[in-house]
């Protein structure tokens, strides 16, 4: 993919030569991308490409065979903006809202609970929190167990999240699992403001973005490279 | 991080490496191993009380001593892994691993053989046999934990962080377990005090110790050298290597 | 869908990379009330480990025999390591759910220094498996005919030695929590790590027997203690990380 050129656009994340090696199989090799702010990215592939892989390193969560991931940091004590992520971990979190394949949500406890857990711990603020129910339509749910819950129900309790936080790098795993059209359109919506203030978004879907398609969208593709040796 | 032992991250070079010391290591350790083995067996003389059985002690100090070395540079190996990244440390730690295990149960074996005409029972719970139980039970907890993870890399990690921890604990376990037995078996048992030895007891000693070592430093060898292979598989070199070898 | 507005709930307009106003004392009170509020929704987790601990118990009478004295003499013994193979019996639970439902690597990706959650964490843990077995203990022991000198050793070394072990457990358990069979290999890499607080435990409530002061088995006990509250939760978020990746 091509960088964005506008000027003003502020850098947020950049991946340096990630390399990806799982189970003996390359997965990706020397991938390089900058992320700036207003960017909204589909990273695409086949299943088993590596696209989870790729999310979780720029999560930090995995750390990749080669190459590291930089975000922009603002603490003073740094004469260059840009810092490995696994160097200031907890400022970058501060930064980092990340939604994967497992929701996170606790069967035991109820959906407002949950929301109130997943929004003080990442240190969000919890006053919203009720309009965040409204916009996932659980209003009315919010004192039944989360274990009753139905599994879009379920998705759209720890995707109330979204609407809370305050971090600018969004990365999100196939969000649109298990939502109804409806759901579909109305995070695309959160997805554009959410770009428009600053923000950026990364994520997979096999859902074709049609509300997103005509703006700043841009793509990584994964190729599937099977069993290639490299040095 | 040091800058002379940089290059010896790098997989090609240390298995090159390995490859050239494994000779040096194993001549010294035959030599050493049958001088000492046949001088400790056949000539040296009898303990005046012990009489012959005390010849156990020319392999179960050795093993004993190496089985706690062993741990000490594994954990060194793992530190070095956790902290400054170096990824081989990895490999040569789970190198060393079944070899100290190994170690650990031939001092364990040797020390109740020898127990038996000393205290005329294969098994007592002595402070040092206690302890090097334990170790072995440290050893087969890095071990199946290494063996348990299917990414070598993760095996690797998760292996040196239980072995930081066991090397922690390792010396609280030792003086507890001490402690223990003074407490309750003190007078009961004629421990094993440290024999004053004899020049001609302690050279052949000295020879025997220098030639497990080497041995350990060779099987070790062996086994860093597969390590590496297999984690690098996928990498040119390897590929040629393999190409050369089945031409 | 009604009213729902598809804009973010906060004011801001301009997202930049920001430091959010966080205290370790609001994360470590956030943990642990969401712990024990699982926990006390699902009492069983509670209940089979201290089960387990009165039935082990009650078997060694059965197997060695009803004499007071043959008893007395092997009590300390037999509640410590009963106490040893409940907490291990209930370690699985203190990060496993929380793996398999991602809430685990949501907190690993928290602002929140991870230290701070994983002793939230074992806090949680020791005052629903620790502290149930310590009010336990004195009737156990009545049933096995602990020496009358020996109860408040008993109870003093259970405060200071069960938060160790749940301490060292959660090392354990870190470890072992991305494995599918973790359980048996938990207990070969936590029990050897037990043996020291065993020790010093079990010679406590035998030195207390015979009428002799036990404060030097508290003092290791207690430095114990201190030692893994320090070092433990560092080495089980380092242990989380390899478990997650």
């Amino acid at each position: 993919m091509t960088p964005s050129t506008t000027p003003k656009a502020s850098l947020l994340l950049s991946a340096k030569n990630l390399t990806c090696i799982r189970q003996d199989r390359l997965l990706f090799d020397a991938l390089s991308f900058d992320v700036f702010a207003g960017d909204i990215i589909q990273v695409e592939g086949p299943n088993g490409s590596g696209k989870t892989s790729l999310l979780r390193i720029l999560t930090g969560l995995s750390q990749p065979y080669e190459g590291q991931v930089l975000f922009q940091s603002t603490a003073t004590h740094n004469k260059e903006n840009l810092q490995a992520i696994t160097r200031y971990r907890e400022e970058y979190q501060q930064n980092l809202l990340y939604f994967g394949h497992l929701s996170g949500i606790k069967g035991e406890m109820t959906v407002e609970e949950n929301l109130s857990f997943n929004i003080a711990l990442h240190g969000d603020n919890t006053d919203g929190q009720a309009q965040a129910l409204t916009n996932v339509n659980l209003m009315g749910f919010e004192d039944n167990l989360a274990s009753n819950l139905s599994a879009g129900q379920h998705r759209r309790t720890a995707l109330a999240r979204l609407y809370q936080s305050n971090a600018p790098i969004w990365i999100l795993d196939e969000p649109f699992t298990a939502i109804d059209k409806q759901g579909v359109s109305d995070l695309e919506a959160l997805f554009l403001a959410h770009a428009q203030r600053g923000g950026c978004i990364i994520l997979t879907t096999h859902q074709d973005l049609s509300a997103l398609a005509n703006t700043q969208l841009k793509k990584i593709t994964l190729d599937y490279s099977n069993d290639i040796a490299f040095d | 991080m040091w800058k002379w032992l940089h290059p010896y991250a790098n997989p090609e070079v240390s298995y090159h490496l390995t490859n050239k010391l494994l000779p040096w290591f194993s001549y010294l350790a035959a030599i050493f191993l049958s001088i000492g083995l046949v001088w400790a067996l056949l000539f040296a003389p009898a303990d005046y009380q012990q009489g012959d059985s005390f010849r156990i002690f020319y392999v179960h100090v050795p093993a004993a001593s190496l089985s706690m070395g062993i741990y000490v540079s594994m954990a060194i190996a793992a530190f070095s892994s956790l902290v400054w990244q170096v990824r081989l440390a990895d490999a040569s730690a789970a190198a060393m691993a079944p070899v100290g295990a190994a170690f650990t149960a031939i001092a364990l074996i040797t020390g109740s053989a020898w127990g038996k005409p000393m205290w005329g029972t294969w098994w007592i719970w002595d402070a040092r046999l206690t302890s090097e139980l334990i170790l072995l039970f440290l050893y087969l907890g890095v071990i199946a934990l290494h063996s348990a993870f299917e990414d070598k890399n993760l095996a690797g990690k998760a292996a040196g962080i239980l072995t930081l921890v066991g090397v922690i604990n390792i010396p609280i376990i030792k003086y507890s377990v001490e402690w223990w037995n003074t407490l309750h078996q003190g007078s009961t048992v004629s421990k094993l005090g440290k024999p004053s030895m004899s020049l001609d007891m302690l050279w052949p000693f000295i020879f025997c110790f220098i030639g497990f070592s080497l041995l350990v430093g060779v099987i070790i060898c062996l086994r860093f050298r597969n390590e590496i292979l297999a984690r690098n598989s996928i990498r040119p070199w390897v590929r040629e290597l393999v190409e050369q070898k089945t031409q | 869908m009604t009213l729902a507005t598809s804009t973010p709930n906060n004011k801001d307009n301009n997202l930049l990379p920001m430091s959010k106003q966080l205290s370790y004392r609001r994360a470590f009170s956030l943990v642990l009330k969401r712990d024990l509020t699982i926990a006390l929704r699902h009492r069983d987790d509670i209940i089979n480990p201290l089960l387990f601990f009165v039935i082990v118990i009650t078997l060694f009478p059965l197997g060695i025999g009803p004499e007071a004295n043959t008893l007395s003499r092997i009590a300390p013994g037999i509640i410590w390591v009963a106490a040893l193979l409940a907490t291990l019996l209930s370690l699985d639970r203190l990060f496993k759910a929380d793996f398999t439902d991602g809430s685990l690597e949501q907190m690993l990706l928290s602002p929140h220094p991870i230290f701070i959650l994983v002793l939230a964490k074992i806090t949680a843990h020791w005052l629903i498996t620790g502290l149930p077995l310590i009010l336990m203990a004195p009737l156990l022991a009545v049933l096995l005919h602990l020496d009358e000198n020996s109860y408040g050793a008993l109870i003093i070394t259970l405060f200071l030695g069960t938060p160790v072990l749940s301490l060292l457990g959660a090392i354990g358990v870190a470890l072992t929590v991305g494995i599918k069979k973790g359980g048996v290999l938990l207990s070969l890499l936590v029990l050897p790590l037990y043996i020291p607080v065993l020790i010093f435990a079990t010679s406590a409530i035998d030195t207390a027997a015979l009428g002799l002061p036990y404060s030097g088995q508290l003092a290791i006990i207690a430095a114990l203690f201190f030692g893994s509250l320090t070092l433990a939760p560092f080495a089980v978020g380092a242990a989380l990380k390899v478990s997650t990746n």
